[in-house]
């Protein structure tokens, strides 16, 4: 991983000192809660239904054990003892007294971890592969690139209160695991045919209440001049984008309006003006960044690794956790390893502080101290021996953290939903529940396969509804949860957003819905079908009727 | 009324405001006038031709380029903060220095907060009139707060990159 030198940890010190200053503040009276409301919301603090939330920026989702020893440590000490990995890569923790952030704050510093522009009107925390650096897909490591713009977005004095909230995505893969089509600016990296490196540029893309799919503003832009041209996108937007409504306020509202055409000539246009040479970063600063990632040191193994076989024929739990749980690495005799954070019957994303510290360790032992987090709310160990496998999972299993369902039904994205959350109009923790409790039977969730469900208890789709092969919205009829379901949205490299299946169905039919989807799937699949594709070839038609037929 | 600070080197210092801000509605005083954009571009070249210092008002959706070729005229420019939560003026700021090279003075008025300070420095502002009663010593503490910044910007400091090769 990127380690801090001594100006990135001055410069984290800083800023948890300047809050500390605005909390006293706040707790001498000195400031009213509408004053100090920007001020927090800069720092990711919010106030929710229950409690204080405070959201901690894990920069490209990449952590190490120690820094997920301290997750432990403060979940112990100021939560209640457990944690919630969110779609943005970040760690929330939702049950803060405002009077111990400061101290959290100073505590997250010692480790080199923060919170700043975890939210407010500003760049947040840079999303990227969690495969970064281990699978042998990527033409460079996108990681390097993410730490660029953390540093440059970082306290950044133009861009710092723009019309909305902006987010970053980086890949470097031909397989997308970041969904960068639904980010504001999302970067693809990829080499040209005379072999240079350069960045697709995608531009306005999101959920929430307006949905749209990003455009692509650059082909090829060199990656030297990433910075300039970034600056160029955030001015034109800073500018220009609407700050009337908070609704129309993104991004993306302005690339639909100006047309992706318009959009990207203004922003050509203004990237002309600067003066690339001073607003690039020197090739001396890149190769510092990049060489301060961490190198790791892979043994040479052989591809066949013998005991991770012997294991996986005689254990079928094993089996079935290397069938959906690992991952092809780009070092023979390596394996990468997802943690899923989706254990039948529990929250999707929540970890308590015992499985933490049970992942530090064993990313200490077996995974040369790096962890990610994935923006489906999972952990992975980038980096472990195959022939560790066995010992990996009998150790994830005794923490209860082995489920074998990666990608499958029961792994679900969903928000904190009603249970917390100051904006949510129905609960999407229970209705996850429901539905994973319904592939309780692996042998079934396998035979189904690739299956995303993705579950927002509101319409600012914090839980990626458009793009789940399966969406579920909460919406509020007068006063009862009802959800309405959507198919065949795509967060991936086949992006596509999902389409509203019928009429809303009350909480206690959702489940069962899902089941008959999955019925009229398995029945009318081609070979090698996944759900999504099945629904591409057929449309609507055939599932509409398996949820709404029976009622008729 | 607001103060007005100004930087002086690394102090900030109280400074007395010559300046009258004149309302669009308002008939112009005698001496030094801050006017809308609007005022400016109807009734400039006679306000010039008084020989007295001339400062222009911009609001955030206002094109600080529509000024360009009268900058050498004027002793400043004054962007509009409606809110502080409207970042527009700083990429004013910013264009009058990096783009325009204006250098006369660049005073932020309006919602004008001293958790901007610093970056209202940064992208070239000079002059602000605090609305939230600060005092210059707090608005210092509030510009010098961060040892490092990681990016270029409109003033001189220099970037985390630049110290690191030092």
């Amino acid at each position: 991983m990127y380690r801090y030198d001594a100006i990135d940890r001055e410069i984290v010190a800083d800023r948890a000192a300047e809050f500390r200053g605005q909390v006293e503040r706040r707790l001498g009276g000195d400031l009213t809660e509408d004053q100090f409301k920007p001020l927090r919301l800069m720092n990711g603090l919010y106030l929710q239904l229950h409690a204080y939330m405070l959201r901690i920026a894990i920069p490209y989702g990449s952590v190490n054990a120690a820094q997920m020893r301290r997750f432990a440590d403060i979940a112990r000490q100021y939560d209640k003892g457990y944690g919630h990995f969110t779609t943005r890569q970040n760690l929330q923790f939702h049950w803060i007294k405002l009077a111990d952030t400061p101290d959290i704050l100073d505590r997250l510093a010692e480790v080199d971890l923060h919170a700043i522009q975890t939210s407010g009107n500003c760049i947040r925390n840079v999303t990227s592969d969690p495969f970064a650096g281990a699978t042998a897909e990527e033409v460079d490591d996108p990681r390097v690139w993410s730490e660029v713009i953390r540093q440059w977005s970082t306290l950044h004095p133009e861009f710092s209160y723009l019309p909305r909230k902006f987010k970053f995505a980086v890949t470097a893969s031909a397989k997308d695991r970041t969904a960068a089509k639904v980010h504001d600016i999302g970067l693809a990296l990829r080499r040209s045919r005379d072999g240079t490196l350069g960045f697709e540029v995608m531009v306005g893309g999101g959920q929430g209440r307006t949905p749209y799919l990003a455009s692509t503003i650059r082909e090829h832009l060199p990656v030297g001049h990433l910075l300039s041209y970034i600056q160029a996108i955030l001015r034109v937007y800073n500018r220009h984008g609407r700050r009337d409504n908070i609704y129309k306020a993104r991004i993306k509202i302005l690339v639909a309006s100006l047309g992706a055409e318009e959009f990207a000539r203004q922003v050509e246009e203004e990237w002309a003006k600067i003066d690339a040479p001073t607003n690039d970063l020197p090739d001396t600063e890149l190769a510092r960044i990049r060489a301060a990632f961490t190198p790791l040191a892979f043994e040479t193994l052989a591809p066949h690794a013998g005991a991770y076989e012997l294991a996986k024929a005689s254990d079928p739990a094993l089996a079935r956790f290397a069938r959906n749980n690992v991952k092809a690495h780009k070092v023979a005799g390596y394996g990468i390893v997802e943690v899923s954070l989706k254990t039948i019957g529990a929250t999707p994303g929540d970890i308590t502080a015992e499985q933490m510290d049970v992942v530090a360790d064993l990313a200490e032992r077996y995974g040369l101290d790096d962890i990610r987090v994935t923006h489906e709310q999972n952990l992975v160990l980038p980096h472990v021996k195959l022939d560790d496998i066995p010992a990996v999972h009998a150790q994830l299993a005794a923490t209860g953290l082995a489920s074998a369902n990666i990608n499958l039904a029961s792994d679900i994205i969903a928000c904190p939903g009603l249970d917390y959350c100051a904006l949510a109009n129905a609960r999407a923790i229970p209705i996850a529940q429901h539905i994973a409790e319904r592939f309780s039977d692996a042998d079934h969730a396998e035979k189904v396969g690739e299956l995303k469900i993705k579950i927002s208890g509101c319409i600012n789709a914090c839980g990626h509804h458009h793009v789940g092969h399966i969406g579920i919205l909460g919406v509020d009829k007068k006063g009862e949860e009802f959800y309405q379901l959507s198919l065949g949205g795509s967060g991936a490299e086949d992006a596509s957003l999902a389409q509203i299946l019928g009429p809303a169905l009350p909480a206690n039919r959702v489940a069962e819905a899902v089941d008959q989807l999955v019925e009229a799937y398995l029945r009318e699949r081609q070979g090698e079908e996944r759900f999504l594709d099945t629904f591409r070839r057929l449309g609507m038609a055939p599932f509409k009727e398996a949820v709404y037929a029976p009622a008729l | 009324m607001h103060p007005l600070f100004k930087l002086a080197g690394d102090e900030v210092i109280v400074a007395d405001d010559t300046f009258i801000d004149v309302a669009d509605e308002d008939a112009i005083p005698e001496g030094d006038v801050i006017v809308s954009l609007t005022r400016f571009q109807t009734e400039g070249e006679g306000l010039l031709a008084g020989g007295r210092k001339i400062g222009v008002r911009i609001q955030a959706d206002e094109a600080v380029e529509d000024l360009a070729y009268d900058l050498p005229r004027l002793s400043l420019v004054a962007p509009v903060f409606p809110k502080y939560r409207d970042g527009r003026a700083y990429t004013t700021a910013t264009l009058l220095r990096e783009r325009l090279g204006f250098t006369g003075e660049v005073r932020a008025v309006g919602d004008v907060l001293r958790e901007q300070a610093g970056f209202m420095v940064r992208c070239g502002f000079d002059a602000f009139q605090p609305a939230d009663g600060a005092t210059p010593a707090e608005w210092r503490a509030a510009i010098h707060r961060h040892r490092h910044v990681y990016q270029r910007a409109a003033d001189a400091r220099p970037p985390a990159f630049t110290e690191r090769r030092a």
